[in-house]
């Protein structure tokens, strides 16, 4: 979905977070690279969804515990505040529901970690001005073959959080591997969040 | 003739036996003085012992899990598509082993066999056995064999319910569990099959209240319904629509009693080839074994309490279409696992066939498996 070199600032962003051995959900893993960078940089204790076949036989090859289902259809199988950080890595874009998404992830874990492509980003907003629909290294795909249902903003995010009774507790945000610190939601073409029940 | 045999194939294989004398207590409150359990082994066990999987097995399978008789070539193990050098279980690496279950009707003492006591077969008179009870018999087997702890114990439907059972009685005894196409205990529709199946046993007049060797008959017929209804279970609707549909035997209706539907064909033929090799007295056993595997059912029905002395990492899969043993059922499991921050992989095949999808070739689930064994296998060289 992302280069390697986003994915890495990503995924670097999000092990500073986590406190060494969390437990750790990751929902839509995928081929279990993030679990498996936070066990070997964090020696976390992870766990990963996954709908897709080729992800869940690619979480065993990478040793990493997986459960295949739709995370959309609920965590029930999930108790109440079992993990210490449940994440959402380049996925809250592509969810159905969203706002069920977020709630369920501050159910079972004690705090959520999302990131996304911020589609307020300057380069997104001059496509858009052009007269396109944005595509980049975060946002690769074509109007019409994207699985990105839900693209929103920071501002819109921060917005969501704010109406839903989500407290946000740090944010970093990125460009080109780079921290932005300067009108983030401008300048910012990746938004990762920390955030827990307000 | 050679030539068209599977190149994977661990060849031809002996069975052997094993004997124990130190009298075991059952858990029906019975107690067996001795037995015998009979056993294959495929590929070589390593210096220190580590490289051994337990193959346990389901409702009318047994010891000889893959390779042929060398005097039986068409005899091919139960589960040859998944174990053999190069198969997902490589006996290459792994040193696999098959043991038919206490009760049994292939070689391990069972209803059939003589009970010392009178001289004549045991028939009725032999106790009714359960998981818990198999599980403890292969734990003694692998004393025997000199096997401290088993790599992985694995098992499909009623052999993933001993899988289970092992992680439980014995958690120290094995690294992984393979957990497949299994529930965590029987539901009211499950033990509903099983008890028409032995009805149509117990009412045959030739079972003669399961002393039918002693009348040199055996209740055939009960066996061939049994079988029927089983058979039922294990594969899909759609798998029966899709290979059967209503297609006619004879290309039109006869208005008879007499076979006319294919499916009818198919089931007849099944419980022929079953009635004619399986021992009914053993078939009622392993139907109550089933019927009364309930690990959670000491702790008050909370599976999470029941899994907690589990220590194993566990490999689970379901199928799809299995509407015997539900992809919920495997997830009521897999919840338990999580509840005691478990290892687990779990893995929902989208396959056709049913209940019966665990014994097919299906490259996914394949896959799977043969990825969680290298990935065992990783484990030992390190």
């Amino acid at each position: 979905m992302n280069t390697n070199a986003m994915q890495r600032a990503d995924f670097a962003a999000i092990a500073n977070w986590i406190k060494p051995g969390a437990r750790v959900l990751d929902l839509g893993c995928g081929d279990g690279s993030l679990l498996r960078f936070l066990a070997e940089q964090r020696d976390s204790i992870g766990y990963g969804v996954e709908i897709d076949d080729a992800g869940v036989l690619a979480c065993v090859n990478n040793g990493v515990n997986v459960v295949q289902g739709d995370m959309e259809r609920g965590l029930s199988g999930f108790a109440d505040d079992s993990f210490d950080y449940v994440i959402l890595s380049q996925t809250l874009q592509a969810v159905r529901s969203s706002e069920r998404v977020i709630s369920e992830m501050l159910r079972v874990g004690r705090e959520g970690i999302v990131t996304f492509p911020n589609f307020g980003y300057w380069r997104n907003r001059l496509q858009v001005m052009s007269g396109h629909m944005p595509m980049s290294s975060n946002l690769p795909y074509a109007w019409f073959d994207t699985p990105n249902i839900h693209l929103c903003t920071m501002d819109d995010f921060e917005n969501f959080c704010r109406d839903h009774g989500v407290r946000i507790r740090e944010r970093i945000v990125i460009t080109n591997g780079g921290a932005v610190t300067l009108m983030p939601n401008l300048f910012g073409a990746l938004a990762v969040y920390r955030f827990e029940r307000a | 003739m050679n030539d068209t045999r599977d190149p994977y194939s661990v060849g031809a294989v002996t069975p052997r036996s094993a004997k124990f004398t130190v009298p075991l207590a059952l858990k029906c409150g019975a107690t067996l003085a001795g037995y015998e359990l009979a056993y294959e082994t495929y590929g070589e066990l390593n210096a220190d012992k580590s490289n051994a999987v337990l193959v346990c097995h389901a409702l009318n399978a047994s010891h000889h899990v893959a390779g042929y008789y060398a005097d039986d070539p068409a005899n091919v193990g139960w589960w040859d598509n998944i174990i053999g050098p190069g198969k997902p279980l490589d006996t290459n690496r792994f040193c696999v082993i098959g043991v038919n279950n206490l009760g049994g009707c292939f070689g391990s003492t069972g209803p059939s066999s003589i009970n010392p006591a009178t001289g004549k077969p045991w028939g009725a008179d032999f106790p009714l056995v359960t998981v818990e009870d198999w599980v403890t018999t292969q734990a003694r087997l692998a004393d025997q064999l000199g096997i401290g702890r088993f790599a992985a114990v694995m098992g499909g439907s009623l052999g993933a319910m001993q899988a289970l059972s092992w992680t439980i009685q014995y958690p120290e005894r094995l690294g992984h569990a393979l957990v497949i196409a299994c529930a965590p205990n029987l539901s009211a529709q499950n033990i509903a099959f099983n008890e028409v199946a032995r009805q149509a046993i117990i009412t045959d007049p030739d079972f003669h209240g399961g002393h039918y060797y002693e009348h040199t008959t055996r209740p055939t017929r009960g066996l061939r319904v049994a079988r029927m209804v089983g058979h039922i279970t294990y594969l899909s609707d759609d798998e029966m629509a899709s290979k059967f549909g209503r297609q006619l035997r004879h290309g039109r209706l006869n208005y008879t009693f007499g076979v006319e539907f294919e499916i009818e064909s198919y089931l007849s033929h099944q419980a022929d080839k079953f009635s004619d090799y399986f021992d009914a007295n053993t078939y009622l056993r392993i139907t109550k074994a089933l019927d009364y595997f309930d690990p959670a059912a000491a702790h008050g029905g909370n599976l999470s309490l029941a899994l907690e002395p589990a220590t194993a990492s566990f490999l689970v899969v379901s199928f799809t279409t299995d509407w015997r043993f539900s992809p919920e059922r495997s997830r009521e499991i897999i919840k338990a696992l999580l509840d005691n921050r478990r290892n687990v992989t779990y893995a929902e095949i989208d396959a056709p066939h049913g209940h019966d999808a665990f014994l097919l070739d299906d490259a996914r689930y394949h896959g799977l498996v043969a990825a969680y064994f290298d990935r065992i296998g990783a484990e030992l060289a390190k």
